[in-house]
């Protein structure tokens, strides 16, 4: 299985997100700058990782989705590629048109930083595989910008194709209907704001994010 | 030319920013704020260009990157 990380001016969940992906894989992913322009050849899929790219100046994720390699992610998604976007790497890809709705301001206008418990509300995917449906994990959370928001047709479309990955057990940043997490149309593009990269080692809190990769792993290795 | 962008959540998107500004407002011993709306604004130094081509570049703008229309709506203004 081929992956690469995309890696920004701000990233700072790259190299955890290299090193989940190494483990669940065998194999070193790809890293790359967000200003080349071409992505390596024959990758299964793209990690655009946490942190804080372009500083967050304008909005959340705005700046970077300008950048040139994302135009290629989005083509990459538009072959029917996979792609996870984590924290900032959900608002990159929400900025990006990858994903619908916005994620806005926490609603309690505080920086959220811990481990939060989530529902995985929809195990039919090639990420979530790996969970099933109803299950409760806990995932840590390091973000300002979580609260996402949607008008109501969207949230029903969600809703109705089962599209919400992972929502909240608790209110956490204020996301309507406890969103933490949402699929794309086809199933092959994940946004969530919770860590699944940082829940991969028993040593540092938890393994809960261990089956997200394992399951993609298992899932590429098959086809 | 010159041109000023108004960016600013459309009715109806909770603003918390917004909120606590106005809270503060109050207990400044400022009365009667009833409520107050965050927004941006963007001052842009175009080169030389017709107006209607410059409105039109400012326009992409602000679709493209300045605002994100799902929560925001835009207005410009040629100063």
């Amino acid at each position: 299985m081929k992956t690469a990380v995309i890696v920004f001016p701000g990233s700072n969940c790259d190299r955890d997100m290299a090193v989940a992906l190494r483990d669940a894989t065998g194999a070193a992913p790809a890293m790359v700058w967000h200003k080349d322009s071409q992505l390596p050849e024959g990758l299964d899929l793209i990690a655009v990782p946490g942190g804080f790219s372009f500083g967050d100046y304008l909005r959340c994720g705005a700046i970077a989705a300008q950048s040139p390699i994302m135009r290629e992610v989005a083509a990459f998604a538009g072959r029917g590629g996979h792609v996870l976007g984590v924290c900032n790497g959900f608002q990159v890809l929400i900025e990006t048109g990858l994903l619908p709705g916005v994620l806005m301001r926490n609603a309690t206008l505080k920086f959220v930083c811990r481990d939060v418990p989530l529902r995985v509300d929809e195990a039919q995917s090639v990420f979530t595989r790996g969970y099933s449906a109803g299950q409760e994990i806990i995932l840590p959370v390091a973000h300002h910008d979580g609260c996402y928001v949607a008008d109501d047709e969207t949230l029903k479309r969600l809703d109705g194709d089962q599209r919400v990955a992972f929502r909240y057990r608790d209110a956490v940043n204020g996301s309507m209907n406890d969103i933490a997490g949402i699929l794309s149309e086809n199933r092959r593009v994940l946004g969530m704001m919770p860590h699944p990269e940082r829940a991969v080692d028993a040593r540092t809190l938890g393994t809960d994010g261990t089956p997200m990769f394992r399951g993609l792993s298992d899932m590429m290795v098959a086809a | 030319m010159k041109a000023r962008v108004f960016v600013t959540l459309k009715t109806g998107v909770l603003d918390p920013q917004g909120a606590a500004i106005g809270t503060a407002l109050g207990g400044m011993g400022f009365d009667g704020v009833e409520s107050v709306r965050q927004g941006k604004v963007f001052e842009i130094d175009m080169a030389d260009v017709d107006r209607v081509a410059a409105e039109k570049q400012l326009d992409a703008m602000c679709k493209r990157l300045l605002a994100n229309t799902v929560i925001e709506d835009y207005s410009v203004e040629m100063v």
